[in-house]
């Protein structure tokens, strides 16, 4: 009986195939990867059929499930401007670092008196930082300053990207500049407790506003 | 493992220098586990659709509201919102001590489902969703621009036939509650929402009949 002949060479498999392929997914998930900048707060939003992706220019109030008031600006220099008016007002001494770092931020949800700890805490620290958000009662209208001074802030960077715009060639819309004004609830969220920031934004006679949702099925255009 | 390392076969030879026989190949194993672990890492953390916004126009805020003229609504329905229930009247409001010719209002109960409420806005508001089709065939049959289309539609949203909403809510409706409402009323293609507040005459009825 022949004995039987085993294969003299390494059992290897060519792996390179898989390399490549591993490697393309990766670089593609990397590229098409966007990174949400860390939040002091996590918000479930409704669903809607609505298909209007978020404006870049825009002032969001948010508001989380026991009705705590946060806020943000998109525009960094915006962002500065609207926080020594804010300073300025409630009579706030902040140093230079303190006002570069509050541009860089991102959500925040405290009373003016308590920004500057709040801007020197570490990103984790911002995390379990203990607040009541901003205040909106009617003795004491932070919310109401801060969309008011923010608008103007706004306004006036949407204005310099539009003249950018226009110096570059392009014929932009000057409606696309404006800022727009955002409303971030969660689902659990009382409408009531919502109602009270539209009510601030109403004052402001600023009437249109959009609501954050996450989209779903639309059955009027399958 | 890539390659399983192999002993060399056979004796040395004593004494004689050799060439070493080492293959070409190198070890890809660590790249790949780097890679894959890349990829999970990626795949997990990618977030890929951008959330969506959805606007709604409430009504200007007017210093001195005159509570004995409210607008008279011809063509409405008003929704009162509860904690994961809707109630709804159509047309005026007649509370108890003041009947209309139909006797006071009642409220009607619905829900969110596909029967429920966006039957009724479908029912109430076909005057524009059957034009609104006629229009669709025209743009499908090339007889009409997508231009006209858009802006014969929001004419059309706008007739004084087209149904009207009321929004108003209670104190327990959540936020989830309030924008399913709106969005149901948005597919139903009406063009005038309002959000207002709710009459105590209202919230009445309204407790009242959640109480049954």
């Amino acid at each position: 009986m022949p004995k039987i002949k085993i294969p003299k060479h390494s059992p290897s498999i060519d792996m390179t195939p898989m390399v490549d392929l591993a490697f393309l997914l990766v670089t593609f998930f990397m590229l098409a990867a966007s990174f949400r900048p860390s939040e002091p707060v996590t918000v479930e939003s409704p669903s809607s059929v609505s298909d209007k992706v978020i404006p870049e220019n825009n002032i969001m109030v948010t508001l989380d499930a026991d009705g705590k008031v946060f806020f943000n600006l998109t525009d960094p220099e915006a962002r500065k401007e609207t926080l020594m008016n804010m300073a300025g007002l409630y009579k706030i001494s902040m140093n230079d670092e303190q006002i570069e770092k509050f541009s860089l931020m991102s959500t925040f949800g405290c009373a003016i008196k308590e920004l500057p700890s709040y801007i020197d805490l570490s990103g984790d620290e911002r995390k379990t930082f203990e607040t009541k958000g901003i205040p909106l009662d009617s003795l004491d209208n932070q919310l109401k300053n801060w969309i008011s001074y923010g608008n103007v802030a706004a306004l006036n960077s949407g204005k310099t990207a539009f003249e950018e715009a226009r110096l570059k060639g392009l014929s932009p819309l000057a409606e696309d500049f404006r800022p727009k004004f955002i409303i971030r609830v969660d689902s659990k969220t009382v409408y009531k407790k919502a109602e009270k920031v539209i009510d601030v934004f109403r004052e402001l006679n600023l009437n249109n506003l959009n609501f954050v949702t996450s989209s779903e099925f639309n059955p009027n255009n399958p | 493992m890539a390659e399983i390392a192999e002993s060399g076969g056979g004796g040395h030879d004593k004494g004689k220098k050799r060439a070493k026989k080492a293959s070409t190949r190198v070890d890809m194993t660590p790249m790949v586990d780097l890679a894959f672990l890349l990829l999970t890492f990626f795949v997990l953390t990618s977030t890929f659709s951008k959330p969506k916004v959805m606007s709604l126009a409430y009504p200007a805020k007017i210093d001195k509201p005159d509570p004995g003229k409210a607008p008279k609504l011809n063509n409405g329905i008003t929704f009162l919102l509860s904690k994961d229930s809707i109630y709804y009247y159509t047309g005026e409001f007649y509370p108890k001590d003041k009947p209309g010719p139909n006797g006071p209002t009642q409220l009607i109960s619905t829900n969110f489902s596909n029967n429920g409420v966006r039957k009724v806005l479908a029912d109430l508001n076909s005057y524009v969703l059957k034009r609104k089709e006629g229009l669709v065939r025209k743009v499908k049959a090339k007889q009409m621009a997508d231009t006209t289309y858009i802006a014969q539609l929001e004419k059309l949203k706008g007739d004084l036939e087209a149904l009207k909403v009321l929004v108003k809510t209670d104190d327990l409706a959540t936020c989830k509650n309030f924008i399913d409402l709106i969005d149901e009323v948005k597919i139903a293609e009406i063009g005038v929402i309002a959000p207002v507040p709710m009459l105590s005459s209202e919230l009445k009825l309204l407790n009242e009949k959640i109480k049954k």
